[in-house]
């Protein structure tokens, strides 16, 4: 362990910059925002402990928490479906060694490079033209909002996943394909007997990413729909926002308690998931 | 890979996919067509017009309506706060990185499961207390940004550099202090050479990050120092200036096609970027 020792006299050029800005950036605002989600604030030099009471204003039945998190369950539910579904289908068919698999490859990825302010703006340019003839926006209704954002997220996320799945699809060895045709396996049977169980791996990360993305979605929410109707297309992060920043400050308190809440649901979310893939992994 | 053996399969899938990446192009390319058209045109129920001797405005969306917004300066500070972080993150984090996947030690067991946790963790949880610090400290700056950035960077990206030092037989960095070198040199001249490929996935994944991030310059240093997401969301949800729907065509477009230019040139390093930060995390 000579090299170990060698480094660990230059702690102070090598770890401690991160570790500096890490403070400052994360672990602080992570043990204040904790702190101060149990107390009265305006500022965080003015905070006054108040106990849990700021925990006990989220479920109540005046609290817009309850839909934004029922809201963005479906919304979870439903772009998990639908982006897995529709990139697996584009990765079985980008990996048959058709004419223009490149091409259409980069096309497909694309939308995933651009932000999500400006993605929202630009389909609610294309949404409000469509809706048009109707006399509806994408604000006029909780349905149009909602199904907007699915629309948007799926442009943003297919090509990613898309990737992901095409490289694992690569990944799976030649020879065991080739057994399969000569056994006279369909191309079907293929892809569900022998394609999809090598592919665990992959459908896990694609199944997290979509996951832990479509829970903690705002850019795109406060763009399309800005919460329009009324509030009613609010998700849980745009929902947390305006109870900082558009309520009243004596509303922070609450906000932070949100926050938390919020936290430990994605913390939730995530700790399943990664013990799912270790015991995948075991199984592989 | 199965190839496709049928002929009838291979031209009907190529015609299918070709209709949808086609369609998929579509929102881009109505910004850019809506965006030569005079402000009078650009209505709803007019958006999916070509422009005509009528609507067409030439360049003057971009000419006289971008004007109007200072979105021009809204571009130079995205650069200056994009460039500045992801430098800043590729070259502490590399270097943390290294100290962390070396060293072993229960201090840096717990900071790379600590750098791992904040992954987690939504941005919500920390806004407010960490915009409040960015103020107190003075950090509000498109300069200053930057710690704010190596910050919230860290997480991933030592994340992505350990897991790939670890993979580096240490017998390189014996044989260079064997010779003499010191820790700065080992670094820069032996290890860092190795892990290069690394540092510019760190580097993609941050640069497409920081540039399209909203919320955290909007909180800290917003008002003052649009990037451009903060000053499109400012010009686009109309909280200032007019509501020149011709500028804020233009100003879509303006957001867009530098990134896809970008996107067309780095297209092989940021597919594989994305996929082995992908894998990774």
């Amino acid at each position: 362990m000579r090299v170990s020792k060698f480094i660990s006299r230059w702690f102070a050029v090598f770890a401690l910059p991160t570790l500096t800005a890490f403070s400052l950036a994360f672990i602080v605002p992570f043990v204040l925002g904790l702190v101060l989600s149990f107390c009265k604030f305006t500022t965080v030099l003015n905070a006054k402990f108040i106990g849990t009471a700021n925990y006990g204003k989220i479920f109540t039945a005046d609290s817009s928490f309850p839909h934004a998190l029922g809201l963005t369950v479906l919304f979870a539910l439903a772009s998990v479906a639908s982006v897995n579904g529709i990139a697996f289908v584009l990765a079985l068919l980008l990996t048959r060694g058709l004419a223009g698999t490149n091409a259409l490859r980069t096309v497909f990825f694309m939308p995933n490079l651009i932000g999500g302010i400006v993605l929202g703006y630009i389909w609610q340019q294309l949404l409000n033209g469509l809706l048009a003839p109707f006399d509806k926006t994408v604000q006029t209704s909780v349905g149009d909002g909602f199904w907007g954002m699915v629309v948007v997220f799926n442009w943003q996320m297919i090509g990613y996943m898309m990737i992901i799945y095409i490289a694992g699809i690569q990944n799976v060895s030649g020879d065991v394909l080739e057994a399969a045709s000569i056994d006279g396996a369909g191309y079907f049977t293929t892809v569900f007997k022998i394609l999809l169980p090598n592919l665990v791996p992959s459908i896990t990360i694609c199944t997290f990413l979509t996951l832990s993305q479509s829970f903690k979605m705002f850019d795109q929410n406060l763009s399309l729909t800005a919460g329009q109707p009324g509030g009613a297309t609010k998700l849980l992060a745009l929902d947390i926002y305006d109870t900082f920043y558009n309520m009243g400050p004596a509303m922070r308190g609450v906000g932070q308690a949100k926050a938390v809440v919020f936290f430990v649901f994605v913390g939730v979310v995530a700790f399943l998931q990664l013990r799912a893939t270790r015991s995948k992994e075991v199984e592989g | 890979m199965i190839e496709a053996k049928s002929k009838a399969f291979r031209i009907t899938a190529s015609l299918a996919l070709s209709v949808l990446a086609l369609l998929y192009l579509v929102p881009v390319a109505l910004i850019l067509m809506n965006s030569l058209k005079k402000k009078l045109y650009l209505t709803a129920d007019q958006a999916f017009n070509l422009p005509d001797s009528d609507s067409f405005a030439g360049l003057d969306n971009y000419t006289g309506g971008i004007a109007k917004t200072d979105f021009w300066s809204a571009v130079g500070y995205s650069v200056t706060v994009t460039v500045l972080s992801v430098g800043v993150i590729v070259l502490c984090c590399g270097m943390t990185a290294w100290y962390i996947a070396r060293v072993k030690s229960k201090f840096t067991s717990l900071l790379y499961y600590m750098f791992v946790f904040s992954m987690v963790v939504p941005f919500q949880m920390v806004m407010f207390t960490m915009a409040s610090i960015t103020n107190r400290l003075h950090l509000d700056n498109p300069i200053g940004i930057a710690v704010m950035y190596l910050g919230f960077g860290a997480g991933l990206s030592v994340f992505v550099f350990v897991g790939f030092i670890r993979t580096v037989p240490i017998s390189l960095e014996e044989a260079a202090m064997m010779d003499g070198a010191s820790a700065w040199q080992v670094y820069f001249r032996v290890i860092f050479p190795v892990i290069r490929p690394t540092a510019i996935t760190v580097a993609i994944l941050n640069t497409m990050w920081i540039w399209n991030d909203y919320l955290l310059p909007q909180l800290t240093i917003g008002g003052r120092y649009n990037t451009i997401p903060v000053a499109v969301q400012g010009i686009l949800s109309g909280t200032y200036g007019d509501r020149d729907l011709g500028a804020m065509m233009a100003v879509l477009a303006v957001a867009v096609v530098p990134i896809i230019a970008f996107y067309l040139v780095l297209q092989r390093y940021i597919i594989n970027g994305v996929v082995a930060g992908a894998v990774k995390g």
